[in-house]
């Protein structure tokens, strides 16, 4: 007898170091967003949608940061989205054997390679050569960033439509093309869309891929060849500066981004993808 | 994770094989293979690129440094003399301690969503632990700066210096001046960032044991601790090492939260205390310091090169491990 309580309390111990450890990592996930809106809320007003960055002293906003965030991640994943649909579509279909392998793993490298070597590739490969920071190298560099993702994410949402659905197209006399555009695609719709979104979001927080190319700008810039200002280089810039109103504009910002990026990540998971298979 | 994959492409290319007999298949099929086919060589090609350009990039610096680049911690700009070692001791120690509070986390909350949690709360507190992974690591970063580091410095690295002081070879760890940034500092802040991931892929890995498994070993009157450590862990053993690999290859990489709280010092010291320097952090903060085609650059790409041979190993060494376990 003197055993078995032995056990149970092992057991009961267990259980509580577990619920502990989960009730700890749910504090430190409160602790971080009242953070966020601690310091951020104070310093967040109608201006800093609409005022541009403005030098020390005069109270600008963040309104070109956040444009030119939009701008970069837009032009990012209108390059990713195409060539990462196709290449998972083509690892659906066709991808078997060895070449099919190297694609996957090759992917998996893209997917966790660290993020500012993806900064320096694209300066290597756009800044460097050519006329210099821009704002295409930024989304180029982003888009990189997403493509592997939506890689993934099609390959293994098409995957998961029944090949009855498949059959039945074929039967009917439809070409390769027109079952993957009008039945695939169609089917794994919603899980696709998710993982566009979740690549969105990484790439929306993403700093470290953006100071070496789009570099950050201080004022209004729509040019595609100039540096162009990005709420994650701004927040970067200012957080480690010595001006306390640079330093609450930080915050404004980080609390902007935090919001937007949280928002896709539970519009997606919650809503689009009420079974879960999509949410990594 | 793994997806039944047999059957369903082999009926599409029978089907579009026996289309293309009858000639009934119209140019477009033609093109979209083509396309696909396009789509697929342009992944390889950019992982191609970035290797050929980083190594290119930092070839330079090799070549001037020779092989004694990886293991000088020397990095001084005035004698354009440049050496890796304070980074790579940097990112490896600070990705150490990472793995080493993250991986009983990650595993503790991974048991709790599995087995402990009643089921209406496992959905709500995973998607919530969860977010943790997707705040980016700026936040982090300020966090850490703003809020961790002024707490390191005043309440935790007093508290544990008090404690592992005085324990001969372990207390100089904890040794030191308490400033708050520095390499404990950031490994802390980095186990926090991976432990979502790591808990993801551990509870993934513990619903995929074969409940039969479980529940004999319940049927034979063991606790759910007992199953716990006889079933689930020598089950799942290789792919839990295969996730926490993958957890260092995020952690090894990761650069603004980094660069944020670690103080960036190009100094080697015993104590956790000390302000050091990671590969990413080093590329971030000197950048902007480095001429197109001074030596300086190239140094930097050459960190950047060793830190993606450094990844990708790490990468596929957690890929085989997780994979042999899926088909085994």
């Amino acid at each position: 007898m003197k055993m078995l309580d032995r056990r149970l309390l092992t057991d009961r111990i267990v259980r509580g170091i577990a619920s502990t450890l989960a009730v700890l990592a749910l504090v430190l996930l409160a602790w971080i967003l009242w953070t966020l809106v601690y310091r951020g809320a104070t310093a967040l007003s109608l201006s800093v949608f609409t005022e541009p960055t403005m030098p020390p002293g005069r109270n600008g906003g963040l309104a070109n940061a956040v444009v030119g965030s939009l701008v970069q991640v837009a032009i990012g994943l209108a390059i990713a989205t195409p060539v990462g649909l196709l290449a998972g579509t083509w690892l659906a279909e066709m991808g078997r054997g060895r070449f099919a392998d190297a694609v996957r793993f090759v992917n998996d490298v893209l997917l966790s390679a660290p993020s500012i070597l993806i900064g320096l590739f694209v300066y290597e490969l756009l800044v460097k050569p050519f006329a210099g920071f821009s704002a295409i190298a930024g989304a180029a560099a982003l888009a990189v960033l997403i493509l592997p993702v939506v890689v993934r994410a099609t390959e293994d949402m098409l995957r998961l439509v029944p090949g009855s659905l498949r059959e039945a197209a074929f039967a009917l006399g439809a070409s390769h093309h027109s079952v993957v555009v009008h039945v695939l695609w169609r089917a794994a719709r919603a899980g696709i869309v998710t993982g566009i979104l979740l690549a969105v979001a990484r790439a929306a927080g993403e700093t470290a891929p953006l100071l070496f190319t789009s570099l950050g700008n201080l004022g209004w810039s729509f040019d595609l060849d100039k540096p162009m200002a990005s709420l994650p280089v701004t927040i970067y810039q200012y957080a480690g500066s010595p001006f306390d109103e640079w330093v609450a504009l930080a915050w404004a910002g980080a609390l902007v981004i935090t919001v937007g990026v949280l928002a896709l990540n539970i519009l997606s998971r919650v809503v689009l993808a009420p079974r879960g298979k999509a949410s990594k | 994770m793994t997806v039944d994959s047999s059957t369903a492409p082999t009926v599409s290319s029978v089907a579009a094989a026996s289309l293309t007999k009858r000639g009934h298949v119209d140019v477009g099929d033609g093109v979209f293979r083509f396309a696909l086919n396009a789509a697929a060589v342009a992944v390889l090609v950019i992982l191609g690129a970035i290797v050929v350009l980083l190594f290119k990039g930092g070839f330079p610096a090799l070549k001037e440094f020779g092989l004694g680049f990886f293991l000088s911690t020397d990095w001084n700009p005035v004698t354009e003399h440049y050496g890796a070692g304070v980074m790579l001791y940097g990112t490896l120690i600070t990705s150490l301690i990472a793995m080493v509070l993250a991986f009983p986390a990650s595993l503790g909350i991974a048991l709790f969503l599995t087995e402990v949690a009643p089921e209406r709360l496992r959905r709500p507190i995973g998607t919530a632990i969860q977010l943790l992974a997707a705040i980016p690591s700026i936040i982090y970063g300020m966090w850490g700066f703003f809020v961790v580091s002024p707490l390191m410095a005043s309440t935790v690295q007093p508290f544990l210096t008090s404690i592992f002081g005085p324990i001969p070879l372990i207390g100089v760890l904890f040794s030191g001046a308490p400033v708050g940034t520095g390499i404990l500092t950031a490994g802390l802040i980095l186990a926090l960032m991976i432990m979502p991931f790591i808990t993801a892929m551990f509870v993934e890995i513990f619903t995929s044991v074969p409940p039969v498994l479980k529940e004999a070993a319940y049927g034979v009157g063991a606790t759910m601790n007992e199953v716990f450590r006889a079933v689930t862990i020598p089950y799942g053993r290789t792919a839990l090492v295969g996730a926490v690999m993958l957890g260092l290859g995020r952690a090894l990489g990761e650069t603004m939260a980094v660069t944020f709280v670690i103080g960036n010092a190009n100094r080697i010291a015993a104590t956790l205390y000390s302000p050091g320097a990671s590969i990413a952090s080093t590329i971030a903060n000197e950048f902007p310091e480095a001429g197109p085609g001074s030596m300086k650059l190239h140094a930097l790409l050459e960190l950047g090169f060793s830190l993606f041979v450094i990844s990708f190993l790490v990468l596929a060494l957690a890929r085989a491990l997780v994979r042999n376990r899926m088909e085994g």
